[in-house]
């Protein structure tokens, strides 16, 4: 196809060709942008957790008067839970991966350095790493003897004795690395205050933090032998196969509330439940950045088909002159088709440059990375076919013009 | 004239009706993005207390060590220690002031079989009620000798009111809180400021509904109540005795009633810091007094997504009207021969661009007209969205007229060009074309 009566004719409608070309360069910088923002969610939804997540139910309770023995009371109730039918494992624990409530702590490597090495999430509780299905990759996991009542501890860290303070932890691989890298990280001490020293003993494939708001430390954890008594922060977490979730939620709610009626449930939910809530923030975003992106590309599209069909019955004479010449009517088609092709190579190209502007401006005010170049083609190609489409309807029409038209006076 | 315009506009909209659907509804598309991200960005960084916002203050200082503190750039924390909080609370240095923490209060209704709830409950001291302008509908709050003795009583919301009694005068009633009998004082007409300012960095929410109960901080904390929040800067011996630990857990506001009284509580505030630090308690010089719309702006109160969305709606709006322009455009390069024929009659080239800013303006009230519909539609849709103050986002007066301003502003702004292009036709060629 000759280009070059296309652009001719282009230039005797600068500025409608102009307004064209600088609408598709407006959508393709957003839409690459929009697409970008959104495959960002969608990798952030994705973010592993390291626990068998479709086995997993959740559940608080908050006791109405204080039991006189909590630590006591936990036991009880995990004895309780461990006799309902269905349930394979129970751990009482102080957070849930992606639960959004944690404790945290800051690690030193060195007692005496006076600013912390890094921050990271402390679990607490028994059989938390077989319960949770966390994968131990390294070393043992943690001992029943391992494990120290929290206030035993809290009294010892006032006293400074240090025989009744934990001694031992489990960390993560990405923790392990981001510490010691490329070393055994196998007994290895790390102090999280100047007097409480933890050996680490173990190394976990994955353990996601509760507040996994950013990526790069959402793997700083730590699992730490303390043991708690019943309290309302406090989660059982109870495992069980995936079909049998919801049966064996019910059952544990009705075996604790028979242990003691007057309490008050205040957490009851699958994993999967925690994990859709804690990104629920993303998922509509993500939503929104879809609609916007389709309402887009359905305005600039419409602007093409209002454009195309303004040039299509502008030219109908020229178009019959062509047909009555010999062109025939896919020669018309094609003609269209190009000229489309052509602005919306012109916007796309813009819009590229565009596409980088914003994203720089949301690189500094939004802390977005940058765009990667994968997102221009899409962008490209997705603009192209749009266009394509669009102009498709009134192309067609210029093609059906009858050459008898160029024997008509208008 | 007007009225001969406004025909003229009609008739030739009429002609071309797919094109002029098209504009409408791709400005109204525009129209209603904006408009519904507009209406969520004010809700958020509105003005919580707008008849008291300019004097209330945040006073901040720094407890911390001197390690990692870089002269000039290290802010203060947003909390306050206890005794801090205290010595300026007793110091009375301003009109009102007071300390405040978010808590969780377990009550337990009278009801035969009624199951106990948990509820959002502030510790504070006496001066928060009028401080903050928060109304009563029975009652009041109460006192700073109630403060001391650690009396056990407490402020309901009326919700909780409406709840418990029935939204019966409950004023002298008891009402059972984490197993302990606390008499109402007050009940508090429906008071929820957005956003719930004085929670900000306390660990809770920032919009929805306001808090069940209020009661006096130390009855609280003697009551062995928790704030939701805690930030500790030293190695901490005991955790469960707070008021002396090295932990930041409380807010602290002062209300200050003119700019002269606003520099000597910063004075005085300074003053302190140096005191504490002659008293070796503090190292770090800094201090900090942000009113009420400054602290919200520094907390960054709205959400990053929420602005990113008023951005893209912008975006998305100067697509639609540099399409509508394009439309406008090529509806009036159509219509060269009646332009020539108009002004061969004696049109003037001012007539001709009124008759299509005209033309451009009604496209625009259509359009503001379908995009109120879709605005409507969006904010349906972010009612139903997470986001804690998903509920709140309805469309009120100031909105509903801000949309037709900005659809007819856009539309106009698109017309501009189009009707410049048709007034400068020559009429000439254009009759001769024929």
């Amino acid at each position: 196809m000759e280009l070059r009566p296309i652009l001719s004719t282009l230039r005797r409608h600068k500025l409608t060709a102009c307004l064209l070309i600088l609408e598709i360069a407006l959508t393709c910088a957003i839409v690459c942008n929009a697409v970008f923002l959104i495959g960002q969610r969608l990798q952030r939804m994705d973010m592993p957790s390291g626990v068998a997540g479709h086995e997993l139910l959740q559940i608080q309770v908050a006791d109405v008067a204080q039991p006189v023995n909590p630590y006591a009371r936990v036991q009880e109730d995990l004895a309780v839970l461990r006799q309902v039918p269905g349930v394979q494992s129970v751990a009482f624990s102080n957070q849930v991966p992606f639960g959004g409530s944690s404790s945290n702590g800051n690690v030193l490597l060195d007692p005496n350095q006076p600013q912390r090495t890094l921050n990271a999430t402390t679990y607490f509780g028994e059989n938390l790493v077989p319960t949770m299905g966390v994968q131990l990759v390294a070393g043992r996991d943690l001992q029943p003897q391992d494990f120290v009542d929290v206030d035993t501890a809290l009294k010892a860290l006032g006293t400074g004795d240090s025989k009744d303070l934990p001694h031992v932890t489990l960390i993560t691989r990405t923790l392990a690395e981001r510490l010691w890298p490329g070393q055994n990280p196998l007994g290895r001490l790390i102090y999280l205050t100047p007097t409480v020293g933890l050996r680490v003993v173990g190394v976990v494939a994955s353990l996601v933090r509760p507040n996994a708001y950013d990526a790069a430390t959402a793997q700083y954890s730590m699992v730490v032998p303390l043991r708690m008594g019943a309290d309302k922060g406090e989660s059982y977490v109870i495992r069980t196969r995936p079909q049998d979730r919801e049966r064996v939620l019910t059952a544990a709610l009705a075996a604790l509330k028979k242990a003691d009626p007057q309490r008050v449930v205040t957490t009851q939910r699958s994993f999967d439940e925690v994990r859709r809530h804690f990104f629920k923030d993303d998922r509509a975003m993500a939503g929104i950045l879809v609609g916007v992106v389709v309402a887009l590309l359905i305005v600039t599209a419409l602007g093409i088909v209002g454009l195309a069909s303004f040039w299509v019955s502008q030219r109908r004479r020229t178009i019959g002159v062509r047909r009555a010449l010999g062109a025939t009517r896919g020669n018309i088609l094609h003609y269209f088709q190009t000229e489309n092709f052509v602005l919306a190579t012109l916007g796309i190209g813009l819009g590229m440059v565009l596409a980088y502007g914003i994203n720089l401006f949301l690189m500094t005010h939004y802390e977005l990375p940058r765009l990667p170049a994968i997102y221009f083609p899409v962008g490209a190609i997705s603009l192209w076919l749009i266009g394509q489409l669009a102009v498709l309807g009134p192309a067609l029409r210029a093609a059906a013009v009858p050459p008898v038209v160029a024997t008509r006076s208008v | 004239m007007f009225a001969y315009y406004l025909d003229l506009a009609l008739r030739s909209l009429k002609r071309n009706r797919v094109l002029t659907v098209l504009m409408v509804l791709a400005l109204a598309l525009g129209i209603g993005a904006t408009i519904t991200t507009l209406t969520v960005l004010r809700l958020l960084s509105g003005d919580p207390l707008p008849q008291k916002s300019a004097q209330l203050f945040y006073p901040q200082i720094d407890p911390n060590t001197k390690d990692g503190y870089i002269e000039g750039q290290t802010r203060p924390d947003l909390l306050m220690t206890y005794p801090d909080a205290m010595n300026l609370l007793h110091a009375h240095r301003a009109t009102r002031q007071a300390a405040m923490a978010m808590t969780q209060a377990r009550i337990m209704p009278r009801q035969p079989n009624a199951h106990p709830f948990y509820s959002d409950a502030v510790m504070t001291t006496s001066d928060f009620f009028a401080m903050f302008d928060a109304p009563f509908q029975y009652g009041g709050g109460w006192t700073a000798s109630d403060d001391d003795s650690r009396a056990h009583l407490v402020v309901i919301a009326s919700f909780l009111n409406d709840k418990l009694f029935g939204g019966a005068n409950s004023v002298g009633r008891i009402i059972r809180m984490d197993d302990h009998d606390m008499r109402i004082v007050g009940v508090l007409k429906p008071w929820a400021p957005q956003p719930r300012f004085y929670a900000q960095g306390l660990g809770s929410r920032s919009y929805g509904d306001g808090d069940a109960l209020y009661l006096p901080l130390h009855t609280a904390r003697a009551l062995e109540m928790r704030p939701q929040d805690t930030e500790c800067y030293a190695e901490v011996p005991d955790m469960l005795n707070l008021e002396t630990a090295p932990c930041e857990w409380l807010g602290f506001w002062v209300e200050l009633d003119s700019s002269s009284a606003v520099s000597s509580y910063r004075q005085f505030l300074d003053g302190y810091v140096r005191q504490q630090i002659e008293l070796a308690r503090f190292q770090r010089p800094e201090s900090s007094m942000l009113d009420l719309m400054s602290f919200l702006r520094q907390q960054q109160v709205v959400p990053d997504d929420v602005r990113l969305q008023a951005g893209l709606a912008f975006g998305f709006l100067l697509i639609c009207v540099v399409n509508t322009v394009g439309l406008l455009l090529a509806k009036c390069l159509r219509r060269s021969r009646e332009i020539g024929v108009r002004r061969a009659l004696g049109a003037t080239r001012r007539e001709i661009f009124i008759q299509f800013m005209v033309e451009a303006g009604m496209v625009g009230l259509a359009g503001g007209v379908l995009g109120l519909l879709f605005a409507e539609l969006g904010l349906f849709g972010i009612r139903h969205q997470p986001a804690e103050y998903a509920g709140l986002a309805h469309l009120d007066v100031t909105m509903f007229l801000f949309t037709f301003v900005v659809a007819l502003v856009a539309s106009l702004i698109a017309g501009i060009l189009p009707a410049w292009r048709a007034c400068v036709l020559a009429p000439a060629p254009q009759l001769k074309a024929a």
